[in-house]
């Protein structure tokens, strides 16, 4: 049985000291395009959390048997084809289960599979060797700190929709540059920790 | 095939990361130093240009539902190529890039030119293009890594030039170490790009005086 106090600090670590997209750089494709409204903007969170969550935690199991039969440098091409399948598996019953959902993330859905976040989080299980529990909470928490970002963001682009700026900055980059200063106000995270 | 066309498409006109604005992942983490850009540029051009090849040459075996996933497996096999080579020959280049090799998997230049291109034309061209989109792509991964160096550590060619160290250009008690943080690499991408729209809009205009 792990400690709750290291769960804690991967939890804590996960959200707010190492934010999957604003201190590690992962996902910032998703991060930058589906975050122009807060609405869809959840919805890619949540689906990125289950995503993550449930790879993080079929992996884990994949990447003890590919470590005990010495094919360790498999590793990338098998989790990449596990979160392909999964992606479709989340695709397929969004589209029967949250029809509106499913058409508003639209050609961001099947491009989680692209993720970095995802392939991310479960290379860094690996690579950390953290145990069953600590992967699964990592990947938890690892897509909560996606969605914290990714909501604050589109929070804030919402706003620029009607703020002036010079022509050469309109949309992309000046998005680039909100971006900037959110990971500026999460660089006070740094140094945080349990206790 | 226009080769002279898909060069400056590749380099300028569809340059894949200022303006197709993909595979920001690696442009954003990656360069803080010139190293670290070249280095990437040159792995994912390599990967690029070799996956356009098998998948432009099975193009007519793969069946269009499973694609994607086909895609993905070709793209794999070659990154893990890469990742093991570069542990083996260049183990200083690994160690800094780290997870961002084998996360060149999910860069979505690689499939993107794979859907876009690849699945719809011949080797040779699919060749080119890998190589030429890869060319752009390592371009604006070196101007983005020279700009963060020389402003957050006032060095030039870091990793590279003068024996590792790269020149001090600044001194070190006038840069902005931010620079280096993500906090610099989401602003100087802003900024970047930002002088690419200014640029790409400027003849535009002057046609329409023209006209």
């Amino acid at each position: 049985m792990e400690s709750i106090t290291s769960l804690l600090s991967i939890a804590l670590g996960a959200v707010l000291v190492n934010n999957f997209v604003l201190s590690q750089f992962l996902g910032i494709c998703p991060f930058m395009g589906v975050s122009k409204k807060v609405e869809t903007a959840l919805g890619m969170g949540m689906a990125v959390i289950f995503v993550m969550g449930v790879a993080s935690a079929v992996n884990w199991p994949i990447n003890q048997f590919l470590n005990a039969n010495g094919l360790s440098f498999m590793q990338t091409v098998t989790f990449i084809l596990v979160i392909a399948s999964l992606v479709q598996f989340v695709e397929m019953f969004l589209q029967k289960a949250m029809p509106s959902l499913y058409e508003a993330l639209g050609v961001y859905l099947p491009l989680i599979t692209t993720n970095c976040a995802v392939l991310g989080v479960t290379l860094q299980n690996a690579q950390k060797s953290y145990n069953f529990g600590e992967s699964l909470t990592y990947g938890i928490t690892g897509g909560v700190g996606f969605l914290l970002a990714i909501v604050l963001f589109a929070s804030v682009r919402e706003r620029m929709e009607f703020a002036k700026c010079p022509k050469c900055f309109e949309g992309f980059p000046i998005a680039l540059v909100a971006a900037s200063l959110i990971a500026l106000a999460f660089m006070g995270f740094s140094g945080l920790k349990v206790w | 095939m226009n080769v002279k066309k898909q060069f400056v498409d590749g380099l300028i006109a569809q340059n894949p990361a200022l303006v197709q604005l993909l595979g920001m992942c690696p442009l954003l983490a990656i360069t803080t130093s010139m190293f670290n850009g070249l280095g990437m540029g040159l792995a994912v051009m390599i990967i690029l240009t070799c996956s356009n090849v098998v998948i432009s040459a099975l193009r007519k075996i793969i069946p269009s539902k499973v694609r994607i996933a086909c895609y993905i497996v070709v793209i794999a096999g070659f990154v893990t190529m890469v990742d093991l080579l570069l542990k083996g020959f260049v183990p200083a280049l690994s160690a800094s890039l780290g997870l961002f090799i084998p996360l060149i998997v999910v860069n979505c230049i690689i499939l993107g030119r794979a859907e876009g291109f690849a699945s719809k034309n011949g080797i040779g061209a699919s060749a080119l293009d890998g190589i030429f989109q890869g060319f752009g792509n390592m371009v604006a991964l070196t101007i983005m890594s020279i700009i963060r160096e020389f402003l957050g550590a006032g060095t030039f060619g870091g990793g590279i030039l003068n024996g590792g160290a790269g020149y001090q250009i600044l001194p070190e008690n006038v840069v902005a170490l931010g620079m280096i943080l993500p906090v610099g690499g989401f602003l100087t991408l802003g900024v970047v790009i930002a002088t690419v729209q200014y640029f790409m809009s400027k003849p535009k205009k002057n046609k329409e005086v023209a006209k």
